[in-house]
């Protein structure tokens, strides 16, 4: 039996969420049903829409929302707050060590293969030290809760999460339609994130910014998925939003072409991969990508964020590694667990692997989105004997592990309150200081009894209270 | 501002009023075909002409109205069509997000694919719930800009494009107005005359306002002047220019440097506020819109270049 976040087993409701239970007992499940009609219309009209690549249909889809919030005590949040807060610095610690001289591997603590021989160790980053030794500004960590003490991290996001405009978002619309459930200010605000990314950015300027740093968002256009993200972040920070063609490089330096002639930029916090950058640097065929950029980069005229490179740092076969990370770097002990992973690469494990892949969700090593994965225990036999032959084809490029008993949590049904499986993922800024807003996004799978939340696959999102003392 | 962004504005304000203002031609076909002896006279391909884009239409064909609510509804491949404008408006809002505001963005996205459920005997039916439809969502847009967007550089490029694409519509109104719907047979001034040019007057949304400046009678010279040279009136091409100037004017301001557009509708300001409408119907109407034609695609070019449009 899981934990479910509402009911205690007895049917009791948990006291954090004693004010919602009162407020569906007065709305009605009926009531619900059709106020979330009304926020969907909202959502819509905004235009807070997502694009499923190749999957037809209508190109701006809505993500499914579901009323219900999803609530973590002040107490539970404090604990959350410092193991995210310690694992953004632990990987950005790694980030600069692999970059440079690479201690971590001197030390025995780590394979020297699993990072020089990984497709997302960038060589031309090696030692260059970007403005504040960071590499990753937003990280992005995945934790599922398996207990009532106990979170576990999923996965790290290192590179460029996305869904933080869910997160603001989906508060949005609750306060707009709800405004009593907020009245008496229990719960924590986090409608400063877009001011905090904005400090952070302008904190870890180039040595060439002269004055008040000038912020950009690239966004690859407007047909990307993300681009209402993308483009509601650059309106909160006050900020351009610039797609690459808007942007070139001339005397060192990096500049936006505007109706005054070309402007200087400073920190771009750039939504689209390291590989299309540069045309220069990395895919000469691509048709995205500032031409130079890197070298401009390189030589302090501009910094990027995430730094390239930074996809290192998240890759799932380095994962495993983050516990010793921290012990290593920080002198700490983990104060969020990892998930027990068995690596494919390992004949001993990979033996464990095949004998009970029925039981265990397996994960291509550099897969992203829930695509090309198995779960065990709810694929056919066929299912997993297939996918046991892609494994032992090519033993490095898979991992491993248990299901787990994830949590659900209250989610709106046709006629009752029922519980569904969700995972959380907050947004750690990294400037000169550690930035968290309290809260972050939930996503939660729909579907009864599945365990993928990812909204390309059928997940919905839902708000996430944190609440104060 | 990023140039692409001012781009964007000044096309997404250009195409909005031309989903109005295509809108505004369907109901003037409507009222011009019930008249007595439309058949004869091919009222149809007038309001495509008025588009500019009645090339798709060779001469010696008959043009219907199925033909024309299909071409100037729902054609995908007339980059006219108010289903066109009206999701090119869309992209290039989408593409310059950050200078809407949400309830200008509302008003752009509200519906947007709306047309798409539309075949060509259901938008017959509807024509006039679907006109009003696309006129409700532009006034709603231009309410939205109005009352809420910073008068920045960005709403300068907006109300530009705007005042330019409405000037050369009236101008090309004008320009059918005196080849077309005239009948050689017909001397000007004649009774049918005055129920086409009424339906002008309808097309530009100016009927009532006319009576208020003319009264009750409508001649040639009257409507002329109106639409030409009337300061008052939005839709005027004296108006617009008017509003040109006054937007370039302030876009030079922005930018601490006149451009040569500023020049350019300087001087169309003066050479039209220099006219009667006698002194136009003795240049020619013709020759007098053909040149307002020709000079307004020269300042649209002008200030492409003077803001490094792409």
């Amino acid at each position: 039996m899981p934990f479910h976040e509402m009911f205690e087993p007895d049917g009791s409701v948990r006291a954090c969420y004693a004010e919602v239970q009162n407020w569906v007992e007065r709305t009605g499940i009926a009531g619900l049903n059709r106020r979330l009609d009304e926020a969907e219309a909202i959502f819509r009209r905004i235009g807070i829409t997502f694009a499923v690549y190749g999957e037809g249909g209508d190109p701006e889809r809505l993500i499914p929302f579901d009323l219900l919030p999803r609530i973590f005590t002040a107490h539970e949040w404090r604990i959350l707050d410092k193991g995210i807060r310690q694992r953004a610095r632990a990987l950005n610690a790694f980030l600069h060590d692999v970059y440079h001289r690479g201690e971590i591997v001197k030390a025995g603590v780590m394979p020297a293969d699993i990072i020089y021989r990984n497709s997302a160790y960038l060589a031309e980053m090696a030692d260059f030290s970007p403005p504040g030794k960071v590499y990753s500004h937003i990280v992005g960590i995945d934790i599922v809760r398996t207990g009532p003490a106990r979170f576990e991290v999923l996965e790290d996001n290192c590179r460029t999460p996305s869904g933080v405009s869910y997160m603001l978002e989906n508060r949005e619309i609750m306060t707009r339609m709800f405004p009593d459930l907020f009245s008496d200010g229990l719960v924590a605000p986090v409608d400063d994130y877009p001011a905090e990314l904005l400090k952070s950015l302008q904190e870890v300027a180039p040595p060439a910014c002269k004055g008040e740093p000038v912020v950009v968002v690239l966004t690859p256009g407007s047909l990307n998925s993300a681009y209402y993200e993308h483009s509601f972040l650059a309106d909160l920070m006050g900020v351009e939003l610039v797609e690459p063609a808007d942007l070139f490089v001339d005397e060192g330096r990096v500049w936006m072409k505007t109706t005054l002639g070309p402007k200087a930029v400073d920190v771009i916090y750039r939504r689209i991969d390291d590989e299309y950058i540069d045309p220069l640097v990395f895919k000469p065929d691509s048709l995205l990508g500032i031409p130079g950029i890197f070298n401009v980069y390189r030589n302090g005229g501009v910094t990027l964020a995430s730094a390239p490179g930074s996809g290192i740092a998240d890759d799932k076969a380095v994962y495993i590694y983050v516990p010793e990370m921290i012990r290593f770097y920080l002198g700490e002990e983990p104060i969020l667990d990892n998930i027990q992973t068995w690596q494919c690469s390992r004949p001993d494990e990979l033996a464990y692997v095949l004998e009970h892949l029925h039981e265990l969700v397996a994960k291509e090593v550099h897969g992203s989105g829930g695509y090309g994965m198995l779960i065990g225990p709810k694929s056919s036999k066929d299912e997993v004997a297939a996918y046991a032959e892609r494994i032992k084809a090519n033993p490095s490029e898979f991992i491993a592990q248990p299901t787990l008993d994830l949590s659900t949590v209250p989610t709106l049904g046709p006629a009752s309150v029922v519980g569904r499986h969700a995972d959380f993922r907050p947004y750690c800024l990294v400037g000169k200081q550690i930035r968290l807003v309290p809260g972050g996004l939930t996503r939660v799978a729909l579907t009864e009894g599945s365990l993928v939340v990812n909204s390309s696959q059928g997940g919905g999102v839902k708000d996430t209270w944190v609440l104060q003392d | 501002m990023l140039s692409r962004t001012a781009e964007n504005m000044f096309w997404l304000a250009r195409y909005m009023e031309r989903a109005e203002s295509t809108a505004r031609l369907l109901t003037m076909g409507q009222r011009m075909a019930i008249l007595p002896g439309a058949h004869h006279r091919d009222e149809w391909r007038s309001v495509v002409r008025a588009t500019g884009a009645d090339c798709h239409f060779p001469e010696g064909t008959t043009v219907t109205e199925s033909d024309v609510v299909s071409f100037l509804m729902l054609d995908l491949d007339n980059p006219s069509s108010i289903r066109s404008c009206l999701l090119k408006a869309r992209a290039n809002a989408k593409s310059a997000r950050t200078m809407l505001t949400q309830d200008m963005w509302e008003a752009l996205n509200d519906g947007w694919r709306k047309l798409d459920s539309y075949d060509l005997s259901e938008a017959r039916q509807q024509l006039p719930s679907l006109i009003d439809w696309v006129k409700t969502r532009v006034m709603t847009f231009r309410g939205a800009a109005d009352s809420g967007q910073l008068r920045n550089a960005g709403h300068d490029f907006l109300r530009v494009g705007s005042a330019l694409e409405r000037a050369q519509m009236t101008l090309r109104l004008l320009d059918i107005k005196y080849y077309v719907l005239l009948p050689e047979t017909e001397v000007i001034g004649g009774s049918r005359d005055h129920y086409q040019w009424t339906s002008v007057l309808h097309a530009l949304s100016g009927s009532r306002a006319y009576h208020h400046v003319y009264g009750g009678t409508y001649t040639p010279w009257q409507i002329t002047d109106f639409l030409m040279l009337n300061r008052l009136f939005p839709r005027s091409v004296a108006y617009c220019y008017d509003q040109l100037a006054f937007r370039l004017n302030r876009l030079a301001g922005w930018h601490n440097a006149r451009a040569e557009c500023n020049d350019t509708i300087e001087a169309m300001v003066t050479e039209l506020g220099a006219l009667d409408s006698g002194e136009i119907f003795r240049i020619g109407l013709h020759e007098t819109v053909q040149s307002g034609l020709a000079a307004s695609n020269r300042l649209g070019a002008e200030i492409a270049q003077a803001y490094h449009f792409g």
